[in-house]
């Protein structure tokens, strides 16, 4: 495995996938849309007095941020479903790494723009600072994670019969635990506590995603080789 | 059929032995002063859950080696160590509140271990779930050893949370480091129970080996 | 340029593949006809690695870099148009596409249209020109002409034929005798993962073929 291929094969895959997505349009707009109707829901859902937004600020974020990537990672080998395509990408001289990372990569960029466009919102509708470079981190580091095991479960839900649900019951288990640290830690920056107080959590978060990511690059061959 | 017959008989042994480790426990072993009663549920909450946790970590190594053997021998031990696994997770599920009512007041808390027990049954139930939903057995068994080698490698980092956070859950005191600190003869109970609890567990997984491995072949003969 | 060893596979109780072995040299198109069910799929997903036979070996002279394969799936992205289609894929095998090979099937017109606006038949011309884009010196063909209309009919066989021509080596798997033997410079019949029959055409029309095939398969 050459890692200059396996990088240049990966954002191929991956460009043509944000390719087929730009074209297809809906996806985003869908997205875009849920991320508002969520945050409405959760506005008049809530008593303003009983609790602060800064203390349920950092759930409102994860569980929008959570529930929207599941709808993104299911897309992804959705387009090569569709366009039976699969065949073709195995058939290719590149190591099967370079599907799982392109794949990767192109649900990372999709969810990183659903967060960018999240983020804001919430700042507006919850008038809380969200928009500080630490929390940026926080939300990175638990995006990798979990976008990474969702890629590589989404390869094997793809054909069953209910993806759409059996995706996010597979994948919600491992979502918990980055989840936890990463609203622990907005939880406390949203708070004003300095980022010394916040490190123990972004090593464990990015033990996570160095273990996860590791793992599903070695797994992902056996779940599309016969 | 022979593992069938076998696993019948570890089980009623075993159960046999849990008859007789209550008895103990309940007649012979000393009442524990600030939980009372209830505490000799620990008897048989500590051992599932121990087994529960090892359970998961039987079907990843089965299906690390699966992936480089193909031996659809280990698919199916590790198909039947995960519903033992399930199992188990339910009785630690069942028998947590049980214990916790007298002594918190509560049925539920989202203590730490309880909460992670309930992960770790939900881990089982996707395991049994993906199995369930793809009808290929060869892509099925490669599928099931992915999630499985992934719910193996989740469980050091649920350990790990376990000792992070505050919690009403009584802190370990068998596996802890240094010496345990039971008086004797608990400690003893509790040791006979987590021997048939690996009984149990044993029993359990040949008799579901034995099921499906009649099924594979009655399904070949058919 | 390819070879094959004693491959055997099974899906639990089916033998797809029986202790099949051949070769194939520059120049040969070995059509292999069988009915469904037969294992001509599965024998040519084993030859293109998309699956590790349990037992046997295959080799193909280049590897995966000098396989081509036509099937039924396009495997096109409906949302990209033709010219970015084929240099998504010429890029997976590090080339760009040969700037004949669009002339060659008539697609100038249509290159940068989106696949989905193409009619059923430009669409399988494109899948043609997609499987070809990286120069493949071994052809691997499943049921190739199933759903084709006639311009496309000819314009495959007429490849087929250069690929030949060109010294290159192709196997084409089908259940159709009579579309097959034309092209075919050497014959198989395959029934429950064997071949009962393996022999040069020697001339053979269809309609012969035709019988031997019915005779061997009943």
């Amino acid at each position: 495995m050459r890692s200059p291929d396996l990088l240049r094969h990966a954002w191929a895959v991956a460009s043509k996938d944000l390719l087929v997505e730009l074209r297809s349009r809906t996806a985003i707009l869908s997205v875009a849309t849920f991320v508002v109707l969520v945050l409405m829901v959760f506005n008049f859902g809530r008593d303003p007095t009983a609790v602060s937004n800064v203390d349920l600020a950092p759930s409102i974020l994860w569980v929008t941020f959570t529930f929207a990537a599941i709808l993104a990672l299911n897309r992804a080998f959705q387009i090569e479903l569709e366009n039976q395509a699969l065949d073709g990408l195995l058939l290719a001289p590149i190591d099967r790494g370079s599907i799982y990372l392109g794949k990767l990569i192109a649900n990372l960029i999709f969810v990183a723009t659903i967060e960018v466009i999240g983020l804001p919102l919430i700042a507006l509708f919850f008038n809380v600072r969200v928009l500080l470079a630490p929390l940026v981190l926080v939300i990175a580091l638990a995006t990798v994670g979990f976008v990474a095991v969702g890629t590589l479960f989404s390869a094997m839900t793809v054909r069953t019969r209910f993806a759409e649900l059996l995706l996010p019951v597979l994948l919600l288990p491992f979502m918990i635990l980055p989840l936890r640290w990463a609203a622990l830690a907005t939880g406390l920056l949203l708070a004003g506590r300095p980022l010394s107080e916040v490190h123990g959590w972004l090593n464990m978060l990015a033990v996570y995603d160095v273990v996860f990511v590791v793992l599903a690059i070695l797994l992902f061959p056996a779940t599309v080789n016969e | 059929m022979k593992l069938l017959r076998v696993g019948h008989v570890i089980n009623l042994i075993a159960l046999l032995l849990l008859a007789g480790i209550y008895l103990r426990a309940l007649a012979y072993t000393p009442v524990e002063a600030s939980q009372g009663l209830a505490q000799k549920i620990f008897y048989l909450h500590v051992p599932a859950a121990i087994w529960a946790e090892t359970a998961m970590i039987f079907v990843g190594l089965a299906s690390v080696f699966y992936l480089f053997t193909k031996d659809p021998r280990l698919d199916r031990f590790a198909a039947s160590s995960a519903e033992v696994g399930t199992i188990f997770c339910a009785i630690v599920l069942t028998t947590g509140p049980i214990w916790g009512k007298p002594i918190w007041g509560t049925w539920w808390s989202w203590d730490a271990r309880l909460t992670f027990t309930l992960f770790l049954f939900l881990l089982y139930v996707g395991y049994l779930l993906l199995r369930n939903a793809v009808p290929d057995p060869g892509a099925r068994a490669r599928f099931a050893a992915v999630l499985g080698i992934c719910g193996m490698c989740e469980v050091p980092f649920i350990h790990l949370s376990v000792y992070m956070f505050p919690t009403l859950h009584p802190m370990p005191i068998v596996l802890q480091p240094g010496r345990p600190k039971l008086p004797g003869s608990m400690l003893t109970t509790w040791l006979l129970s987590l021997g048939v609890f690996t009984l149990f567990y044993v029993g359990f997984v040949l008799q579901r080996y034995g099921i499906s491995d009649l099924r594979e072949q009655t399904e070949a003969n058919g | 340029m390819l070879r094959a060893e004693g491959l055997s596979h099974r899906y639990g109780a089916i033998r797809a593949l029986d202790d099949v072995s051949f070769s194939v040299q520059p120049g040969q198109t070995l059509a292999v006809f069988g009915p469904n069910g037969a294992g001509k799929t599965t024998l040519l997903k084993v030859l293109a690695g998309l699956i590790q036979s349990q037992r046997g070996s295959a080799v193909v002279e280049g590897g995966r870099r000098a396989i081509g394969w036509i099937g039924h799936q396009p495997q096109l992205y409906a949302q990209l148009t033709v010219r970015e289609n084929l240099r998504f894929w010429a890029s997976l095998y590090d080339v760009h596409p040969p700037s004949d090979l669009i002339a060659r099937l008539g697609l100038e017109a249509h290159v940068d249209r989106p696949v989905r606006a193409l009619s059923r038949g430009l669409v399988q011309r494109v899948a043609i020109a997609r499987a070809l884009v990286h120069d493949p010196t071994v052809l691997l063909l499943d049921e190739p002409f199933t759903g084709l209309d006639r311009v496309a009919a000819e314009a495959l066989s007429r490849l087929i034929g250069q690929h030949a021509a060109a010294g290159r080596a192709s196997v084409l798997v089908t259940h159709n005798v009579e579309e097959g033997t034309g092209l075919a410079t050497d014959v198989a019949f395959m029934r429950a993962g064997r071949f009962v029959h393996f022999a040069p055409r020697a001339g053979r029309g269809a309609a012969q073929v035709a019988e031997e095939y019915r005779n061997a398969i009943a």
